[in-house]
Order: C-alpha cells, then structure tokens, then sequence
C-alpha cells in the first residue's frame, strides 16, 4: 500500500442518513477508503448499496433536507470537506473535485450550448473572459476526441449521440484539471463499444493530466478494466478494501466472493453462475449483526448478533467480517486473520 | 416556422368569420328592435319599416351576414348607429386605453407570479411558501369587482395614492392593473412553482451544482429557462382572460375602453359597434394565441426534436 503522503482523498466511517416520513434511512453508514494520488479507486457494489449517496456526499452535493452527513470524515489534501461552508464547497467542486454521471442523456441542460456549458466552468474557476473560456471549451471537446468540435460546440445536447454527450461531460469535468474525478457510473448507459471507448478517453486523460478517479460501478469488469485499488460496498458499508489485483486473485469477504461468483466465466457453463441469493437489506431496517448475514453461507449467532468491524492487514487491505478475526465461531477456520 | 406562421395566419379567416356570425346570430336572439330604439319612442310603423330598409334589416339574416363580411374585407367595419360614426374610428378612439390597461394587467400576471412562484419553489414549505400559495389559492377565486373595490376603497378613498377612476397616467393604471393581473398572477405563481419543483430535480441541475456554480445562477440561469415552457402556455391562456375581464374593470374604474365600448353598445343594439368591437377584441385574442404558440415553439424546439 502506497505511502501516507500520497493520500489524495481520505473518507473515514462516512454516514449520511435519510431522516423521512417513513424513518431513517441510513444509504451510507460506514464507509472508509483512502485515494492516492494518479490512481483509480474503484467503489463497488449492487444498486442501492449506496454509491452515489457517498460520492455526492464527498461533495457535499445531498438535498437537505431529507439528507445529512451525520458522522465521520471526508478528508481532501488533509482538510475536511463535512466541515467547509457552503462558498468554500463552490470552489472546490467542478475544480478540484469534479463529478460525471451515469445519465450522458438528461445531465446536461437541455437549453443551452455545449460549449457555453463547459465556458460557464471555466469562467468561473479560472477567470476566464467569454471568448477565452470559450475556446478552451473548444479545446476541450477536441481534447475529448470530438470532431469538428467548433460546430460542435455551438450545438445544444439534444443533437448529439449519448457517447458524445458522455464525452462532452468528461470535458466539461476535466476543464479545470481537477485533482479527483468522481465517475459515477459512466458507461452504464452506454453500448458496449461506446463503453470501451469512453473507459479508454478516461484512462488516457488520467495519464496526461495526472488526476485521481473514483470509478463507481456495479460491474466487476470495469473494475477489472480500470482499477488500482477497490472499496466493496454492502448496505451502506465499505466491507472490503484492497487493490484491484487482490480481489480478483483473493476475495476474502463472503460478499465479495458471491460478486466474483456471479460473473460470468469463459470456461463455465453458464447455468452454473450462482447469483447472490436474498436481497439486499431496507435501509430502513439494517440488520443488527452483519448487514451481511441474511445472505451469508458462513453466518453464525455471532454474525446475526454482532456488528464485525472493518479491520486492516498489515498490507493496508481492510475487511470487515467476523471468519477473520480470533473470535469466529463457525468451523471454516480462515488462514490468515486479520492482523491489527 | 415562417411556413407555420403562414399557416396559422391562414387558419385565423374561419375562426374570424365563425365569430361575425355568432354574434350575428346572438344579436338576432336577444329581445330589442334596433329600428324601433333607433326612430324613437312612438314613432309610427312606417318610420320604423323605413328604418329598417335603411339599416338593411329586412334582409335574410344570411344576406346581412354576406353583405357585412364583403364590407369588412374592403376595410369598412359599417357606421355606429348611435353616433353615426365610422365603426374603426369609435373602436380606435378606445383601443388603447384597453391596451395599455391589458399590457399593465399581463406585467403584472406575469412578473408578480413568477416572483412568487420562483420564491415559493426554492423555499419549499417554508413559511413564505405557504403564506404565497395561500394567497394565490384566494387570488384565484377572488372576484375582480371586489378586488377592485375594496383597492379603490383602501388605497383612493382611504389613502388617496390613487385617483379613483379614470385613465391617463401610471397613477391611473396601477389598482385597475393589479385588479385585472391578480387572478392571472396566482395561477402564473402556481404554474411557476411547480414547474420549478419538477426543473430542479433534473439530472442537468445536479450537474449545475456539481461545477460549483452558485444558487442563485442555477434558479435564474439553468434552472428558469427550463422551467418557462408550461408557464408560457398559461401566460397564453391568461391573456384570453384577462381580455374579457377588461370590460369588468373597465366600468369599475370608469376606464373609457374596448370592453365599455362594446356593453354600451349591446345596450343600445348598436349591431355594427357590437360586431366591430367583437372583431377587432377576437383578432388580438387570436394573434396574441399565436405569439404564444410561436414562443412555446421556440422554447420546445430542443424536447421535440428528441
Ligand atoms: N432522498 C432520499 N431519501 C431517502 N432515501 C434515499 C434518498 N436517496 C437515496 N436514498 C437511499 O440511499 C440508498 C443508496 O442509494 P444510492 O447511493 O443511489 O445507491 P447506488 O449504490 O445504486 O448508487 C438507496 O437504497 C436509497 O434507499
Ligand atoms: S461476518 Fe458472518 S455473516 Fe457477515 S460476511 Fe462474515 S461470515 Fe458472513
Ligand atoms: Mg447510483
């Protein structure tokens, strides 16, 4: 794991809760990552695991009412982000810290022209005059693979592809050269060879503008595709963290494996793909143990009684079950514990 | 869109000769010789019967009507037959007052409701919230002759800011314009508050906030443009109403204008000031649909090109 002084972003037991007509609804109740400087970190999970919940947190983009950051600690170049005001916020986001979503086709105003939407970024992080952010809009749209991109820029998002407006997205991110890019879901609704492509623009824009990625996704293969270090999500808690290499090769919590298990295989029958059995917990209603447990193959009394705490190997990987620690009562004795 | 402005300019003759014979119709209904009013108390048959003659009311009612569209496509609306004045010149002499008295009435509409409905809809069920929506749910069902007169009362009589009746100066249109405005001004305020509410939880308008920009660009600049097309629509329709509740407020505020015009005359079965003032009221109404129907276009072209 990488040293101290390249952690760009650290997000320690982050909770944002719901506070409804219908109850408290804790989407994110435990979550802790730290992102390096230039890497991708991968944060995954079904849907509803409470993804997006966490990267508008990191932004401190939640409606609130209904939502507030009710604990932990969202720590940008050693600062904390839960404790800056409101005009502080403004200029770290879509500057420091910029943010793609998973609908290229409603998340750019309908109204007005590409390239006056990313101008608008530039003009108001950068100073930019009207002629000068625009053509660096232009620039940008060249930047993002986009032909013709002085017409194109004049154009307004309903006359472009899904992919171009994922790409003109992208540009209008990357405009500041912010130092995390948070892509939630980027190619989700996107085909495959677009997806490919879009993936492709992000890792080489990564590379030349030096920029750290959260990279959010339900799908194991981007991950495989794009990422150093990975965060699994379950019901609103990071359950495991390590490089993205250590998951693939060595899954250690239940939940992470039954992932790896319902990925397709080249050299399995495809009837044999085991999907996670059950659902995922209500917010509402979290278990009181492991969030885990309903689901879990392994779960003992003390899964069902007992909340198991994230808790870090030496190597900085970080796992939050019980069949790690000394006190597990099941009778798969796992090989290595966790060491504190 | 210049084809389609054709086209609809088009459409307007039929709708426009529809509304000659409605009311051509609707005044043959109505009880009142217009002869008979014309000669005088007891003048004798004869008179009356030459009257008629005159006035070509002894035509098939079907005759007058084809006579009257002939005379109107030459650019003659006919002669008041109370004053015996050109029908054009009495409509033009009253015309503006009712303009301007629409204009002030639709500002008012229009910038009082969006102001309310924009405060409302950023400020969701706070107490300014409430208190505008309380007020534009009265606003809707308050009747405008009251309205009018409880103003002229508390702010003529009572405070003397205003004169009480007339017209002329701005002093002269405020309390008719906020009378006439009020009701369009609630429904605008709602329509704009919930247009607002459905605008700000789009996905642009995260992305809005997610570059930093600050509340008050995202309402005025992402947030507003959207959000216009529903309220144009009922800015359309407001104005249809607003036209004909000139003539209420008209004669609340003694204002000489359009609408005064055409009830003084239907009282006196003066036909021809009638079906002129008719004409020329449905002509604006028509074009001001237009306006807006061009406006909605534009504001649309983008949700129905996807
Ligand atoms: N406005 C809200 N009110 C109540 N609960 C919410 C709200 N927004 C999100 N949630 C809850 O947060 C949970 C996590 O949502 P999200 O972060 O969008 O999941 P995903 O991992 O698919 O991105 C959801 O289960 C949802 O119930
Ligand atoms: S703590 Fe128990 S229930 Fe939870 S994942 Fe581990 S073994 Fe399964
Ligand atoms: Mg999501």
């Amino acid at each position: 794991m990488p040293e101290q002084q390249d952690i760009i972003l650290d997000v320690r037991n982050l909770q944002t809760h719901f506070f409804t007509d219908d109850g408290v609804s804790k989407a994110v109740d435990g979550v802790d990552f730290s992102l390096n400087r230039g890497e991708t970190l991968g944060l995954v999970g079904e849907s509803g695991c409470g993804k997006s919940i966490t990267s508008l947190s990191i932004l401190r983009l939640i409606a609130s009412p209904p939502g507030k950051i009710v604990g932990g600690e969202i720590l940008f170049k050693g600062q904390d982000l839960t404790k800056k005001s409101e005009a502080d916020m403004r200029t770290i986001r879509g500057n420091e810290i910029s943010m793609i979503f998973q609908e290229p086709m409603t998340s750019l105003n309908p109204v007005y022209s590409v390239g006056e939407q990313i101008a608008e970024v530039l003009r108001l992080h950068q100073n930019m005059g009207r002629k000068e952010a625009w053509d660096k809009a232009v620039d940008m749209l060249r930047l993002v693979g986009i032909p013709s991109p002085e017409k194109r820029a004049t154009q307004e998002p309903h006359e472009l592809s899904g992919g171009m407006r994922q790409r003109v997205m992208i540009a209008m991110a990357l405009a500041c050269r912010p130092e995390i890019l948070i892509a939630d879901e980027p190619t989700t609704a996107l085909d495959v060879t677009i997806q490919a492509q879009i993936l492709e623009l992000m890792k080489k824009l990564q590379v030349e503008m030096g920029m750290s990625i959260i990279m959010i996704t339900h799908d194991l293969g981007v991950v495989a595709e794009t990422c150093d270090r990975v965060a699994v999500m379950y019901a609103g808690k990071v359950v495991e963290y390590t490089t993205a290499q250590n998951l693939f090769a060595n899954p250690r919590h239940p939940y992470t494996v039954g992932l790896m298990n319902s990925l397709p295989r080249l050299d399995e029958d495809v009837e044999e793909l085991q999907a996670i059995k059950g659902n995922v917990p209500s917010p509402f209603n979290m278990p009181v143990g492991c969030r885990f447990a309903p689901r879990c193959p392994h779960a003992t009394e003390l899964c069902n009684t007992k909340l198991p705490e994230l808790l870090a190997y030496a190597d900085g990987s970080k796992v939050r079950c019980w069949m790690y620690t000394s006190e597990w009562d099941g009778d798969t004795k796992t090989a290595t514990e966790v060491g504190v | 869109m210049f084809v389609y402005i054709i086209r609809r300019l088009l459409q307007m003759i039929p709708v426009l000769l529809g509304v000659i014979l409605v009311v051509f119709l609707i005044m043959q209904m109505v009880p009142g010789d217009p002869a008979v009013l014309l000669a005088g108390e007891g003048a004798s048959a004869e008179t009356i019967a030459k009257m008629r003659t005159q006035l070509g009311l002894d035509q098939p009612i079907m005759v007058q009507y084809a006579q009257y569209v002939f005379n109107v496509f030459q650019g003659d609306l006919g002669t008041s037959l109370r004053s015996n004045l050109p029908v054009w010149d009495e409509i033009m002499a009253r015309l503006p007052a009712t303009i301007e008295l629409a204009l002030a009435s639709i500002f008012v509409t229009v910038v009082l409701g969006m102001i309310a409905g924009i405060v409302s809809a950023t400020k969701q069920y706070s107490a300014a919230d409430i208190t505008i929506m309380v007020i534009a749910l009265l606003g809707v069902s308050l009747p405008s002759f009251w309205l009018g007169l409880s103003l002229i009362y508390t702010f003529s009589v009572k405070l003397q800011l205003f004169p009480v009746a007339g017209w002329g100066t701005w002093k002269h249109m405020i309390l008719p314009a906020i009378t006439l405005g009020t009701a369009g001004a609630a429904i605008v305020a709602r329509m704009t508050r919930s247009s607002m509410l459905d605008v700000v939880r789009q996905d642009y308008i995260r992305t809005a906030k997610a570059k930093g920009l600050r509340e008050t660009v995202i309402i005025y600049k992402h947030a507003l443009k959207n959000a216009l097309i529903p309220i144009i629509t009922v800015v359309g329709l407001q104005f249809g109403f607003l036209l004909g509740g000139t003539v209420l407020v008209e004669s609340v505020f003694a204002i000489n204008g359009l609408g005064r015009l055409i009830v003084d005359a239907i009282r006196m079965r003066d036909l021809p000031v009638v079906q002129g003032g008719v004409l020329i009221a449905s002509i604006i109404f028509v074009f001001v649909n237009l306006l807006v129907d061009v406006l909605y276009r534009y504001f649309n072209k983008r949700i129905d090109l996807n």
